[in-house]
């Protein structure tokens, strides 16, 4: 995320100046972070085709397609924290990388906890003309 | 900030004094940027929900229309790539390049925010608005929340050109610039998460 090339030192280099667990593009000069950018941007446009060909071609097995979808999503998401946006998990980054493990989790919690709960719910109710003849 | 000598990265992080204004602010922003995405999580919750629940009315692939969804994703990419451009330009204190990348991007975040109108424009017509079915009212609040958060950023981007005309590259207008560039590009992958959840993952 800290995007500065000259203001700070601490960039958490190795002995030999080498990067430790950096994001490409954090530091450096300004070849380095277009080089980054460049880099996300291709990466990102290979994962986008593949999303919408599998969506369109029939040559993958239906049931398969939506978790394809998902792996790609998350993959390309995974892009973008890390080319974009810069986020490692660099010594100068743990409360950054902290910060998206807790969003990540309440994230999946809701998304996941109100698709189960809704789905039992869906699978535990009377049906619904089963219900009109109770009124009744 | 090394000490005698010391390399920085043996002074261990709690020693080291406070961290740099410029880290600070992008904690905190970035601690923002993630309960906004809560947010568009609880969206996509009643999405992933509701999607099947019709009423009778027009489904997802009948109304989606993948080229076009192509093509916003197409400029979402590149204005996040010019964005960047825009990031390196500014930290070079380079006026002409950050004008020329900040605008660049602004037409290409209008170009999205124009397809996406003429899409709910054409999808009202048809009689398909949020009032008809479960489903088009949690599509409409995901996609226009979406959409909302890209107009406030172009908003935004107009504003930090003025501020970068008016008052230069100050450290705070840089650190301004920098929070804009996370905005942008947080919004981008919740983008991702659109595309693929609701219009390809339609059916």
């Amino acid at each position: 995320m800290d995007r500065s090339a000259d203001t700070d030192s601490d960039g958490a280099k190795g002995a030999k100046g080498t990067p430790r667990d950096e994001a490409p593009g954090a530091h450096g000069t300004g070849r380095d972070r277009f080089n980054a950018y460049l880099a996300g941007l291709i990466f990102s446009t290979i994962l986008t085709l593949a999303s919408f060909w599998s969506a369109s071609t029939g040559a993958i097995y239906g049931p398969g397609v939506p978790i394809l979808l998902g792996v790609l999503a998350i993959a390309q998401m995974g892009v973008h924290l890390v080319f974009f946006l810069h986020i490692s998990s660099a010594p100068d980054q743990v409360n950054n990388f902290l910060a998206l493990a807790f969003g990540v989790f309440v994230v999946g919690l809701i998304v996941f906890g109100s698709m189960l709960i809704m789905a039992n719910l869906n699978h535990m109710m009377v049906p619904m003309d089963k219900l009109m003849q109770m009124q009744r | 900030m090394s000490v005698a000598g010391t390399p920085i990265e043996e002074i261990p992080l709690s020693l080291r004094g406070p961290a740099p204004t410029r880290v600070l602010v992008g904690y905190g922003f970035w601690l923002f940027l993630l309960s906004d995405i809560i947010i568009f999580g609880v969206f996509f919750a009643a999405y992933a929900v509701l999607s099947g629940e019709t009423a009778g009315g027009p489904t997802g692939p009948q109304l989606f229309d993948h080229g076009r969804v192509l093509i916003e994703t197409a400029c979402l990419l590149a204005s996040s790539f010019t964005c960047g451009m825009m990031a390196i330009a500014a930290d070079r204190r380079a006026r002409a390049g950050t004008y020329f990348w900040a605008i660049v991007t602004m037409a290409l975040g209008a170009t999205f925010l124009s397809l996406e109108l003429a899409e709910f424009a054409h999808m009202a017509a048809i009689g398909a608005v949020p009032q008809r079915s479960a489903f088009l009212s949690s599509f409409f609040t995901l996609v226009g929340t979406h959409g909302l958060h890209v107009t406030t950023g172009l908003l935004w981007l107009a504003v930090m050109l003025a501020q970068i005309a008016t008052l230069g590259f100050s450290p705070a207008v840089q650190r301004r610039l920098l929070c804009f560039s996370l905005f942008w590009h947080a919004l981008d992958i919740v983008w991702v998460g659109v595309f693929s959840i609701v219009y390809l993952g339609a059916h």
